[in-house]
């Protein structure tokens, strides 16, 4: 029996690094991280292996979640520059073999979480994944341009979980840990979509400098850096963390600050270098590493004795 | 299919099962690892 075959349906067997590609390799290592710091810096001790269990699951899980996006968003990515190349609109893989994989990493990640680690860490993990994959990327990136709000939060579980891992409770620590990774998205995304000329309106996507304009964007940029300010210094003033990561997220979030200042209070013009958006999102970057492996030395420096 | 398709064909086969048989062997592994440190809680 033969069947028309729809457009782009690949020939050939997907290659393996196709589906290693879905994933989303390089949001992932950020995700490892500041779920590894979660895991590292709560009170308490996790046996090694199922320390990297709950690690692998939660990259298993964001991957899960970054290719059931991928899969639902293959008809938008087709019509952007930047995605077009990707497997599924580039035509090197079957539409429903990504969906299929999504959903094997998504549930293979949440099960082997639930058993291996425990299931309020996995609970967590498939709130994080049905988050990003159906509120986020289905339900509310099509329709506001508060979509970067919403997807921060998908991004600020890691640490949580890499947390209650540990922990097997969840505290104020952890839910703040939440709260510094989506008050520090904001700022961090519209940083480069003020200067990445992206082809989101050509594909109905509502981003904000699209959506609201520059002034608007800039000045959301800065309400978003202050708010980050207290909630950074948060887990030191309730007494969760130690001075070292106090002074460093407050020194860190003022330079953060400083940078918002200096983006908030200017319009570009066509042909602009962009040099303050572009120095704020390189800072951005830097800024949440430091934080979370501040974090960390916070940790092992109180545990080790070499502070009170 | 031609002989070249035949050939790629075979290719992406062999590196897509070589690629699941690791994952399935660090699997085994894995739980295998879980399972003790479990026993032992």
């Amino acid at each position: 029996m033969t069947t028309a075959a729809p457009i782009n349906t690949p020939a050939l067997p997907a290659d393996w690094r196709d589906f290693y590609a879905l994933t989303k390799p390089r949001v992932m290592s950020l995700v490892i991280f500041t779920g590894l710091c979660g895991l590292l810096a709560a009170p308490g001790s996790i046996n090694p292996i199922i320390g990297f269990t709950a690690i692998l699951c939660i990259a298993l899980g964001a991957g899960g979640a970054a290719t059931l996006n991928q899969w639902w968003e293959a008809d938008l990515d087709a019509g952007m520059k930047r995605t077009a190349g990707r497997p599924i609109p580039a035509g090197r893989m079957k539409p429903t073999d990504a969906r299929d994989f999504g959903i094997a990493l998504s549930v293979g990640s949440v099960l082997i979480m639930g058993l291996g680690v425990g299931w309020l860490a996995a609970s967590i993990l498939l709130v994080s994944i049905i988050y990003y994959a159906v509120i986020y990327t289905i339900w509310l990136k099509p329709r506001t341009p508060q979509n970067i709000v919403i997807g921060g939060g998908a991004g600020a579980f890691p640490p949580m979980i890499g947390w209650v891992a540990v922990t097997g409770d969840i505290t104020l620590m952890p839910v703040l840990l939440f709260a510094i990774i989506f008050m520090w998205t904001p700022p961090h995304f519209w940083a480069l979509a003020l200067f990445i000329k992206s082809d989101y309106a050509k594909v109905g996507i509502p981003m904000m400098p699209v959506v609201r304009g520059q002034v608007s964007t800039r000045r959301q940029i800065f309400v978003y850096s202050l708010l980050l300010v207290p909630v950074a210094a948060a887990p030191w003033f309730i007494g969760g963390t130690g001075a070292i990561y106090g002074v460093t997220a407050l020194v860190l979030s003022l330079i953060f600050l400083a940078l918002s200042v200096s983006v908030a209070t200017r319009i570009s013009a066509d042909g602009d270098a962009m040099k303050p958006e572009k120095r704020m999102f390189a800072f951005s970057i830097i800024y949440l590493f430091a934080l979370f492996a501040a974090l960390v030395v916070d940790r092992v420096a109180a545990y080790q004795g070499f502070v009170t | 299919m031609t002989p070249e398709e035949q050939t790629e064909f075979r290719r992406r086969q062999k590196s897509r099962n070589m690629m699941l048989g690791g994952v399935l062997v660090f699997f085994a592994i894995l739980f295998y690892a879980i399972t003790i440190v479990r026993i032992g809680d």
